[in-house]
């Protein structure tokens, strides 16, 4: 049996002091349960902002973090069975969203304006090669991202469970919570 | 030089934008045995940043980063105790 030789500290410099403190810090990050956990809100149901909750989840669940993300009020749009028809874009006080040529919102809020830039939206998408939302949703589930319902709006905006996506599950703001506080990544979208 | 690295496995994630290329990655890496290099070409500028701090969260190593043409390449050994 070998022992070590106890480390006198008189031996110590302050280098190797800042060292050994730096590795210690560096290994309670490695061990932090914390560090390997995501938590998502996702809360808004148009066509642009169905991506940043997505990509972020997907993004984290690559990188071997645990991931959950919750949908609440127009955010189950994204997790609603017919999401292909439901996720649009309105131009209307939108006024960062690229048109073609400028336009007031007296002429974007004009009938059909949301399915043309909907449509607009889609076909630059998809000229960029970024991914649907619907590869997004595949890849959460292959990734094994947690779909958690916000139960409370499901039930207000007189939706059943039934009209959500396969694997998705149902809870409510405890539930979240509960997954929040053991994630240091937690984000409102 | 990155012509001297054995490449195992090729992931061409060539016109993918974010997040693709590091799903791919993600996805492609679960194949490889600990200490196998995975090749990851990439066009979307963005993964200069996102595969490194990938490789980074995963405790993989980057062997090498590599461009030609505009196409990124990134060379990566799957770390030896995952």
């Amino acid at each position: 049996m070998t022992t070590e030789a106890p480390i006198s500290p008189a031996s110590l410099t302050e280098q190797d002091i800042r060292r050994i403190v730096r590795e210690e810090v560096t290994q309670a990050f490695v061990k932090d349960p914390g560090a390997r956990r995501a938590a998502i809100i996702a809360s808004k149901g148009t066509l642009d902002w169905a991506y940043p909750p997505l990509i972020l989840a997907t993004a984290a669940a690559a990188a071997g973090m645990q991931t959950s993300v919750f949908f609440t009020f127009y955010g189950l749009n994204i997790i609603h069975r017919d999401f292909e028809k439901r996720l649009k874009v309105d131009p209307v006080g939108n006024p960062a969203m690229p048109m073609p040529i400028p336009m007031p919102d007296v002429l974007t809020g004009m009938p059909g304006m949301v399915s043309l830039a909907s449509k607009m939206m889609r076909s630059r998408f998809a000229k960029h090669h970024v991914a649907t939302i619907s590869t997004l949703l595949d890849s959460a589930d292959e990734l094994g991202v947690r779909l958690i319902g916000c139960q409370m709006t499901i039930d207000v905006f007189g939706y059943s469970q039934d009209d959500f996506r396969d694997g998705v599950e149902f809870g409510g703001a405890a539930a979240f919570m509960s997954e929040a506080r053991r994630a240091h990544a937690t984000l409102f979208i | 030089m990155t012509t001297d690295i054995t490449v195992d496995e090729l992931v061409d994630a060539r016109d993918l934008m974010c997040p693709m290329p590091v799903l791919a990655t993600a996805k492609a890496m679960r194949r490889l045995e600990p200490g196998q290099v995975l090749k990851v070409l990439a066009t979307d500028k963005g993964s200069l940043s996102d595969i490194p701090a990938w490789v980074d969260d995963t405790g993989n190593e980057l062997l090498a980063t590599d461009t030609d043409n505009g196409v990124l390449a990134f060379y990566i050994r799957k770390s030896p105790d995952r």
